[in-house]
């Protein structure tokens, strides 16, 4: 068992796929350095927003998974 | 009334709205709206993508939030996900209310927040190549109408 890490949207383009696993427990910078280089910097973006198990974060910061949570990396929505 | 759903298959607007308008029979007006995917600007598909966890309830969200704000008999939100051609529906809400105002509003509100504030991912293929849609400045300002 691991965090499933979940990628909307462009974001999945960048991951290759739209979803992966790291090891848990994860927080925050974990998250971050077990990405690569362009994908970490496009999470990082202050308009990226977090869900644990369907729950919006109120900040990317307090991010604390165990094993069995998923994860999703949500950039902003498309509108158009 | 209240109807959400997401729908991963093509659909028919006119029989949808006909069978929201017989259901409705204190309603004195019914406004709907319909998207659908532009044959122009080149484009040959538009893919919505969606996070099963937040897209429905946030819709339905809205749905009960219109439902507060307005007096309607009832509201219908529809929304595709998935691969669509030119010409296909994309979304459509309608809302049945005793007199025409609040089914306006409600429909427009409705609208302006699907838009820009529902868990969608939009991507459009031209020329062969996906690419993804931003969000525009209008998105925002369209929103802050309703604060």
């Amino acid at each position: 068992m691991a965090v499933r890490i979940v990628f909307l949207g462009r974001l999945a383009d960048l991951a290759g796929a739209s979803e992966r696993e790291l090891a848990a427990p994860l927080d925050w910078l974990g998250l971050l350095a077990g990405l690569e280089g362009e994908l970490a910097s496009a999470v990082s973006d202050a308009k990226v927003r977090l869900a644990v198990n369907g729950a919006l974060l109120p900040d990317k910061a307090v991010l604390a998974a165990s094993e069995g949570d998923e994860v999703a990396l949500l950039p902003p929505v498309s509108g158009g | 009334m209240k109807q959400v759903s997401l729908l991963e298959q093509a659909f028919s607007p006119g029989e949808v709205i006909e069978r929201f308008t017989a259901s409705h029979p204190d309603a004195g007006g019914i406004v709907s709206f319909t998207g659908q995917v532009r044959a122009s600007d080149g484009c040959e598909a538009l893919e919505l993508s969606h996070y099963a966890p937040l897209t429905l309830p946030g819709m339905d969200a809205l749905a009960e939030e219109a439902l507060s704000r307005w007096a309607l008999e009832g509201v219908m939100v529809l929304h595709r996900s998935g691969t669509m051609l030119p010409g296909e529906t994309i979304v459509l809400v309608a809302a049945a209310a005793r007199h025409r105002r609040d089914a306006f509003l409600a429909a427009d509100f409705l609208m302006d927040h699907l838009k820009s504030d529902a868990w969608f991912w939009k991507r459009e293929k031209r020329d062969d190549r996906w690419h993804w849609i931003e969000p525009r400045e209008t998105d925002y300002s369209d929103l802050a109408r309703w604060k």
